[in-house]
């Protein structure tokens, strides 16, 4: 609390002269400058993302009561779309922050958070509590400190998981990006500088060029992250898969073999790196123990126990107090209207998943069936998924706002373009995946045409293909509130749905509705999961799986 | 090695038991009143039939898990949390595949804080001395399985333990790499070339305990007590061929295969009688495979009927602990007998042999109505009205009995012998276990006899 009023007082004291209005300027040689102020926002989200995931996943990994209650609750947050979270965490920040443009940046980072953290918390926490027993006892009987446990055995083996999810969230990042540099509280409008807001601009102003050149610049800034860190990261995390054959597929990247190779590298492992883990393990493994075992400093840990679930109790009884009185507000009327708007929606994500399954099964299996085609499509499409379908969409908008539906249709397929490459990937691995015998058997046989599928194909992508459509489900429900409510030359356009009225409500400060409005979609979200997908893919693991 | 008596044990067990807490209070006794000491110099063999609990007694000694009641005196001091003086060598080597061998092996020093640059020569001595020099910036995944276990054996010597413990620590190598590796474990042991105290091992191999050890304690199982304690005097090293060396192990088949003889003795529904009278008794069914039961048969009865365990087990390249839940299942159908070693082939055995497929599952049908589990799966079957259940019903019955992995095990093999015998149907898609018209009329008079 003292802390808290220090930062406040500390922040009053020295206001910042800036607007809350960020000028946004069109001008090229602003491009960069922007490109880098939303790559260090989204950074900045990311490292407090990974700091969360680990304190949480660990939790919820190694205490059991916590399990109980942090497991679905995460279900739950992750069903919730990021721009819910919009008016709590800004109004806090501009409390906090009065007059100055740090409460509204650290608004849009607590954002872009909301949306990067949760799936890395699932990837860390399976990864916890998949590791094989034996691995687990060899490092009690070794006698490992937690500290060195930790990074020698539960941090390498859920690397692979968190790699790939931090890619995952990164992208998710980029498809907010918009979303989290402009928005509108009331009748406030908030921007801050930044790529998201340039394309936003340019898109209201109808700036074609500009918006151009602003997609150029986030096209190359993702290729570039994507050389040069993520297929770094992947190929170096191959070393971390549990595998105990070599696989036929090794991740390769040029850019780490010339790490791994240069002499400046070598020299950082062995002058900074061992000494600073050497350094680390007798700190953390030998100090540790030994201040636990005072017991001041137990009965320290033990008050403060008390006092943080004191606190949560606390916070837990006005939260559930505050949402009475908003539910006092909300007339039957409002509900129906609520449940009537999740069907709107989930008809829409419907649609985008079938024209999604469509196009991406014929495709993904010629890919996934032919090696030379797949070497030769499979980076143009990564790049083409890597691009945020949001970023396109203003142009969309031109082209269907006049039509009559037009701005459905244009909810749909920005819901087809941000989430068919989950379904198309997993199709080609599933494709890949089918064993050559299988083939030969299937030649043998003289199958043709509609039987080979049947027989062979569809059954073997089966389980893949609920895996895309699981994810590809998620990520349309969560674009719907970026689809169905758009301003554009300085027009906002809605279409009726669940996306919408949460937009609408977040931006007029309606809370009582946003609330509902939210709590409809994610319990739509949840409930679908678990009465559908889940028993899908159980069946589909238990059914068709080819090992 | 000579048999000291008199030194101070390393380890004492005493009264160690273990059990685990099923929900509905119907506890699974795996550990019952195991009373061990193991003394310096000595290479102690636990031997038992899989299932036995030996794993979690090792687990016990390491200090790896606690016992429910019981205690557990490493040089005469309680152990309480992983004992800093032992080591494990694993089934599954349990390496870490994102280390190269040199880290591995490092791994227990860096966990003692011992120095950078002693900690990398000690364990480059160790890994020349295990034969893997050249190997030091190899993944685990560039090894063969040999060459694996040799790097989870200088993990565990690096931290210099006085009590070496090994969990099957052969049996996951083919013959030959497993025979090689064994005698250069004795060459190290015999001549003191690393410092350990003694030597714990767990295997179900009963040669591997007798070539290897000076001491062999076996074990029961269901739950596990110690049935026998027999030192080995054999010199070493000690030959396959001698006839000293055969009659040992034929001993030591014998009383492996001989508690067999009670089953009464020891079985997981005794132990929960006395809580509910009224329970009826759900005997395990060994987890034999019906297509190895009539291969064995067929064998024993082109040697004239009856053959020796020990000999039948070494002919067909079985270990005791795959040879026994075939033989156990001759012995539940009535097909065979097993005494002092030796398998006998019954009357209802040599018809098995002479009948050709279908009779021979109209043989095994016959059987199974006299097992309770399938006595109990007929009941439920015929009273519904649509001859059908739920897999998940059964297996709730059976976790009243077993713990829920062997439950689920129980099952598996129920399903896989009420298939083979035509007994009942099971769909896997609906997890139904049904009956068809023809098994309707059959199971009739049975549910008739048993009402």
């Amino acid at each position: 609390m003292a802390l808290i009023s220090l930062l406040i007082a500390w922040a009053t004291r020295a206001p910042r002269p800036h607007p809350e209005v960020g000028k946004i300027s069109l001008s090229f040689w602003r491009l960069p400058v922007y490109a880098l102020y939303s790559w260090l926002r989204m950074a900045a989200a990311y490292l407090i993302s990974l700091l969360f995931t680990f304190v949480y996943a660990y939790a919820a990994a190694y205490n059991k009561r916590a399990e109980k209650f942090l497991v679905p609750l995460l279900d739950i947050l992750q069903s919730i779309p990021v721009l819910s979270f919009l008016p709590v965490v800004l109004l806090a920040f501009i409390a906090l922050f009065p007059g100055s443009r740090i409460g509204v940046n650290l608004a849009s980072i607590l954002l872009i958070f909301t949306g990067q953290v949760w799936n890395m918390v699932f990837a860390l926490y399976h990864g916890l509590i998949t590791i094989p027993r034996d691995l687990r006892e060899s490092a009690l009987s070794l006698n490992l400190s937690p500290w060195q446990r930790f990074r020698s055995l539960e941090l390498p083996y859920s690397m692979v998981g968190l790699v790939w999810n931090s890619m995952m969230s990164w992208a998710g990042g980029w498809f907010f990006l918009m979303a989290a540099e402009m928005f509108s509280l009331g009748n406030k409008n908030y921007q801050l500088q930044g790529l998201g807001s340039y394309l936003q601009t340019s898109a209201n102003q109808g700036n074609w060029t500009a918006e151009i050149a602003g997609l150029l610049i986030l096209v190359l800034v993702i290729v570039l992250m994507d050389q040069l860190i993520w297929r770094p990261l992947l190929a170096w995390a191959d070393k971390f898969k549990m595998e105990l054959v070599e696989g036929d597929i090794r991740a390769r990247s040029a850019v780490l073999m010339i790490l791994r190779r240069s002499r400046l590298i070598e020299w950082l492992g062995n002058a900074v790196l061992s000494p600073l883990l050497e350094w680390s393990d007798r700190w953390f493994g030998v100090k540790l123990p030994a201040w636990r075992r005072k017991s001041i400093l137990s009965s320290i840990a033990g008050l403060l126990r008390t006092l943080i679930l004191a606190g949560i109790i606390v916070g837990l009884i006005t939260a559930l107090e505050g949402t009475w009185r908003l539910f006092e507000h909300v007339s039957g009327a409002q509900l129906l209207l609520v449940f009537e708007a999740t069907g709107a929606t989930l008809l829409r994500v419907l649609t985008s998943l079938a024209i999604s399954v469509i196009w991406t099964v014929p495709v993904g299996v010629f890919i996934g069936s032919n090696r030379r085609w797949a070497k030769m499509l499979t980076p143009i499409s990564q790049i083409a998924a890597s691009v945020p379908a949001t970023a396109l969409f203003p142009g969309l908008v031109a082209l269907l706002i006049h039509v009559k539906g037009g701005l459905s249709t244009a909810a749909i397929l920005l819901m087809v373009l941000g989430t068919q490459w989950y379904v198309l990937f997993n199709v080609i691995a599933g494709a890949s995946a089918i064993p050559e015998d299988l083939r030969e058997a299937t030649k043998m046989f003289r199958l043709k045409g509609i039987r080979v599928w049947t027989t062979l194909v569809l059954p073997a992508i089966y389980p893949y293909l609920i895996t895309g459509l699981i994810t590809a489900a998620g990520g349309a429900w969560n674009a719907s509130i970026v689809a169905e409510y758009v301003s554009f030359q300085n027009h906002v356009y809605t279409t009726f749905g669940i996306g919408s009225l949460i937009a609408e409500a977040s931006t007029s400060g309606h809370f009582p509705l946003l609330l509902l409005s939210t709590a409809g979609l994610a319990a739509a979200v949840v409930v679908i999961n678990r009465l559908i997908w889940r028993p899908l893919y159980n069946r589909a693991t238990k059914r068709y799986s080819l090992s | 090695m000579q048999y000291p008596q008199h030194t101070e044990p390393l380890v004492r067990l005493l009264g160690v038991t273990k059990m685990y807490v099923q929900p509905d209070n119907y506890d699974i006794l795996i550990l019952d009143d195991i009373t061990l000491e193991i003394r310096p110099g000595e290479f102690v063999a636990l031997l038992g039939p899989s299932g036995s609990g030996k794993s979690t007694l090792l687990r016990i000694i390491t200090g790896l898990s606690a016992p429910s009641f019981g205690t557990v005196l490493y040089r005469g001091r309680p152990v309480a949390g992983p004992n800093p003086h032992a080591a494990m060598v694993f089934q599954s080597f349990a390496l870490y595949p994102w280390l190269t061998v040199l880290q591995n092996v490092e791994l227990g020093l860096q966990a003692k804080g011992v120095p950078l640059a002693e900690r990398h020569d000690r364990a480059v001595k160790l890994i020349d001395l295990i034969g893997l020099n050249g190997y030091e910036d190899a993944f685990p995944k560039e090894l063969s399985g040999g060459m694996r276990q040799r790097v989870g054996f200088a993990r565990a010597l690096a931290v210099e333990p006085e009590l070496l413990c090994m969990d099957e620590p052969f049996s996951a190598l083919d013959f030959l790499t497993a025979e090689n590796l064994r005698s250069e474990l004795l060459d190290l042991w015999l001549e003191s070339k690393i410092p350990t105290r003694a030597i714990l091992m767990v295997t179900h191999g009963i040669e591997e305990a007798v070539y290897m050890a000076d001491r062999i304690v076996i074990l029961s199982k269901n739950p596990a007590r110690i049935v026998s304690d027999m030192p080995i005097a054999l010199p070493y090293p000690r030959n396959r061929k001698d006839p000293a060396f055969m009659q040992i192990v034929d001993t030591v088949y014998k009383v492996v295969t001989g508690w067999n003889d009670h089953p009464h003795q020891s079985s997981v529904a005794d132990l929960t009688e006395p809580k509910s009278p009224d329970r009826p008794h759900l005997r395990p069914i060994p987890h034999g495979h019906l297509s190895m039961l009539s291969g064995l048969l067929e064998l024993v009865a082109d040697r004239g009927g009856r053959d020796d365990l020990y000999h039948l087990g070494s002919e067909l390249f079985l270990e005791v602990d795959d040879l026994l839940p075939v033989t156990e299942t001759a012995e539940l159908f009535h097909l065979a007998e097993v005494k002092e070693g030796d398998l006998y082939l019954t009357d209802l055995g040599h018809q098995f042999v002479e009948a050709d497929v279908s009779e021979r599952k109209e043989i095994i049908r016959t059987q199974l109505h006299d097992i309770p589990i399938f006595r109990l799966i007929d009941r439920v079957l015929q009273s519904k009205a649509n001859h059908a259940m739920v897999k998940e019903f059964f297996n709730d019955i059976l976790e009243e009995h077993f713990s829920v992995e062997e439950a689920e095990r129980q099952l598996m093999i129920a399903i896989n012998w009420g298939r083979f015998a035509d007994f009942f149907h099971y769909d896997t898609d609906t997890e139904l276990l049904y009956l068809a018209d023809d098994q309707l009329l059959s199971s009739q008079d049975v549910v008739q006899d048993s009402e």
